[in-house]
């Protein structure tokens, strides 16, 4: 074969070679049997990550629910991530978030910790500088409630694990863009 | 409009109010309603099939060979399971189709009834969209709203899974006139500043290229002539993927050939040196790129797509049109004209000069044979013999569609029916029975393989309950070809189980059939036996023993570029060691 050298293409979209980004994608279906199930497969049939996910309804008259998804992955699969949604017949808008640049996140965290004496007072001092709540307590135990960002969640029970860390319950990110417009 | 009836009833109106004639399927026990409904009216033609996966075939053997939606019932259970394979095929391939499954009463879902499976959650993956039909009262807006959706957008197979009690229960109908979907609006027109930037590109480009693909034709007719009448205006090279064939006509005078792993050098190298792609209603599949980082390095690329996710999916492109074919070209056509839009003659000059040296190759040339029948001949002879006939070909999957492809010339749309996503094998005979459904007075033929024909073949049986006269040629080389010719390449000819063995008397098997047998293995006898397949009025198997081991080229081998194809001359000789031009990396390519 007599190829000529061949310049590395700038066209070919060859997946892996870019950074992995972290997004936020904010997708609202028509609350359906079945969608979550459509979402949640095309993610897993396409080889997607999903890091985080949420869903509720938003909306009861018009049937509307709200998914939020955090995955990671190179531009371009994000990109396609995005249209690939789109493309199912029950979802209506995908913004990503991220890329929007105006958005807040929020998580809600559940953690259990079990000690007693010091430990007890130094959990409550911990929550209080993170402003996390006592929502259950026995004399050996506390289960606090906490909302923030997900690093915020990560450093609590990051704190919280030498003092005595039971179990967490994360609901996953939730989030909405800034100012007066909605998606 | 709106009418008491059942829900099988429903059914039955909703088709006929859908404009459907023909309907493929196999009846069981939860679609008995919908039998009994089908019974007693006259308007709608149900064909019996044999194999549910003939229907769904049949279904888009009618679909791709009309521009209309495909339609096919079948029963729960293995009904539906039987039917998967033609949906994914049909989701490949953007053919649209209407599946209606029946489902075990609705108090009875999730007990693992008899014939019970979870039809919606196993075919998400291969529907464009689906649905269970929970309550009689949604039953018309989902029938018409799924007809929506599998013909509107890029078209794919929309699935209605109908419980047999929601079958029986009465309720309101309503038509199609009331029914529009509120979210699945696709965009069909163009950007009209984007359809400028473009033919600005156009007009400047040295090296263009024109690379259409199936999105042409499922945009229908219109597409077609817009395309022919744009290339005719530009007097741009023209290429076109499997599906796009007969979009431009193969006797224009700009028609490069079929591109891609079997595509004509022509093809190939003129997609690898251009400097300018118009990408239209193509996707840039793996079997047409080759290697992705050596695909059309010099070129910038404009792709007109209606699926915003078919853009950069595979390539990153430098101008994305979304919109549906006919739309673009139509705007298209008319910019060039009303800007007085002129291509740089000169350069075109050079760039088919160029193009020319590139044909001179004669990628498809093979060694003929005086002695036995060369599977390229035995094409040849079939499009000489039946192009000037009303001719509709559907093809199995293999080398002989390859040949097919490369040695049979469309001049129309919707006259080349075949598996190119899936690569379904079984697809032919059967898709075969839909088109001759939809066309009774054409020639239908399956150009087919003899390890494929027998994956579908009982649908020989539809063929002659339906008095359908389809014509089966058989490329026999008792081998499945394309895997003995890769084993050849890439596994030092170890021939692991590509062997036909015990192969049936196809002559026989047609008369058991009822049908017509012809069996040829004599070059010189070939014609007056097509002839002779042609001229009956039957369904015919014609048995064509080929040369066993001929491999079909030329052919972009895995994990290379454009420019790096294998031609005859060098895979012919067995003293070359054919097996060392694939590399590692291309070995892992499927």
């Amino acid at each position: 074969m007599n190829a000529p050298a061949i310049p590395p293409s700038p066209y070919s979209s060859a997946l892996g070679k870019s950074n992995i980004e972290r997004h936020t994608l904010s997708v609202l279906v028509d609350n359906e049997p079945g969608v979550l199930a459509r979402v949640v497969g095309l993610f897993s049939g396409r080889g997607y990550n999903i890091e985080s996910l949420t869903v509720a309804e938003v909306a009861h008259g018009e049937h509307l629910s709200r998914i939020t998804i955090v995955t990671s992955g190179p531009p371009e699969a994000i990109e396609q991530i995005g249209h690939q949604l789109e493309r199912l017949v029950p979802v209506h808008h995908v913004i990503d978030l991220t890329m929007a640049k105006k958005s807040i996140e929020r998580e809600l965290a559940m953690v259990k910790v079990r000690g007693k004496g010091d430990d007890r007072v130094e959990a409550l001092q911990v929550a209080d500088a993170f402003r996390a709540r006592v929502i259950d307590a026995t004399t050996e135990s506390f289960v606090f409630e906490l909302t923030g960002n997900a690093e915020k969640i990560d450093q609590f029970v990051e704190l919280m694990r030498p003092i005595g860390l039971v179990e967490v319950s994360r609901t996953g990110v939730a989030a909405i863009s800034r100012g007066p417009e909605p998606i | 409009m709106s009418k008491q009836m059942t829900g099988a009833e429903m059914v039955v109106q909703a088709l006929k109010d859908q404009g459907v004639d023909t309907i493929f399927g196999y009846p069981g026990g939860a679609v008995l309603p919908i039998y009994d409904a089908l019974f007693q009216q006259n308007q709608v033609q149900h064909v019996l099939v044999r194999h549910e996966q003939g229907a769904a075939h049949a279904a888009e053997g009618l679909a791709r060979s009309t521009g209309k939606v495909g339609c096919l019932l079948v029963t729960s259970g293995p009904g539906a399971t039987n039917a998967i394979t033609g949906l994914a095929d049909a989701l490949m391939d953007s053919i649209p189709l209407v599946c209606i499954t029946g489902q075990v009463p609705t108090h009875l879902i999730g007990s693992d009834a008899f014939q019970e499976c979870d039809t919606v959650g196993i075919t998400r993956h291969c529907t464009k969209h689906n649905y269970l039909v929970r309550s009689v009262e949604d039953l018309p807006r989902i029938l018409h709203e799924a007809f929506w959706v599998a013909s509107h957008g890029r078209p794919g197979p929309v699935v209605i899974d109908i419980p047999k009690d929601v079958q029986f229960a009465m309720g309101t109908y309503v038509g199609p006139q009331n029914v529009q979907h509120k979210t699945y609006q696709p965009q069909v027109k163009g950007d009209l500043e984007k359809i400028r930037e473009a033919v600005k590109m156009m007009a400047g480009a040295k090296k263009p290229v024109f690379y259409t693909g199936g999105g042409v034709i499922n945009s229908g007719p219109a597409a077609s002539e817009l395309l022919r009448e744009l290339v005719k205006l530009t007097g741009f090279p023209i290429t076109s993927t499997l599906m796009g064939l007969g979009s431009y006509p193969a006797s224009g005078p700009n028609w490069l050939g079929m591109l891609g792993m079997h595509g004509t050098y022509e093809a190939n190298h003129t997609m690898h040196d251009c400097d300018l792609m118009i990408c239209v209603g193509a996707r840039f599949d793996d079997r047409i790129t080759g290697r992705l980082d050596a695909f059309a390095p010099y070129s910038k690329k404009i792709h007109i797509d209606i699926d915003p996710s078919s853009i950069n999916k595979n390539v990153k492109v430098d101008l994305a049109i979304i919109g549906d074919c006919a739309h673009v070209l139509e705007d298209m056509v008319r910019i060039w004209r009303t800007e007085a839009a002129k291509p740089d003659q000169a350069a075109l000059k050079d760039w088919w000069k160029q193009i020319d040296v590139w044909r001179a190759k004669k990628s498809l040339a093979y060694r003929p044979s005086k002695t036995t029948i060369k599977p390229q001949y035995a094409i040849q002879r079939l499009y000489e013999l039946t192009k000037n006939r009303n001719t509709y070909i559907t093809t199995e999957v293999g080398q002989h569609q390859m040949w097919a492809a490369q040695f049979y010339h469309f001049e129309e749309p919707n006259r080349w029916m075949t598996s190119g996503g899936l690569g379904t094998m079984g697809y032919g005979l059967p898709a075969a029975v839909g088109v001759q459904m939809a066309h009774p007075d054409a020639l239908v033929i399956d150009i087919a393989g003899e390890a494929s024909i027998l994956m579908n073949m009982q649908e020989m049986s539809t063929a002659l309950q339906y008095r359908l006269p389809v014509k089966i040629f058989i490329l026999n080389n008792e081998y499945m070809g394309m895997v003995r010719q890769w084993q050849q390449l890439l596994h030092g000819g170890r021939y692991s189980n590509s062997y036909s063995e015990a192969l049936p008397d196809f002559v026989k098997l047609a008369e058991a059939y009822g049908g017509h047998g012809i069996r040829c293995s004599d070059p010189d006898k070939l014609d007056a036996a097509i002839m002779e397949m042609i001229e009956s009025p039957k369904a015919v198997i014609f048995d064509c023993l080929v040369e066993k081991e001929e491999n079909c080229f030329p052919m972009i081998p895995s994990g290379k570029a454009h420019n790096e194809m294998l031609l005859a001359e060098l895979g012919d000789d067995a003293g070359i060691e054919i097996g060392s031009v694939i590399d590692e990396r291309g070995k892992l390519l499927v």
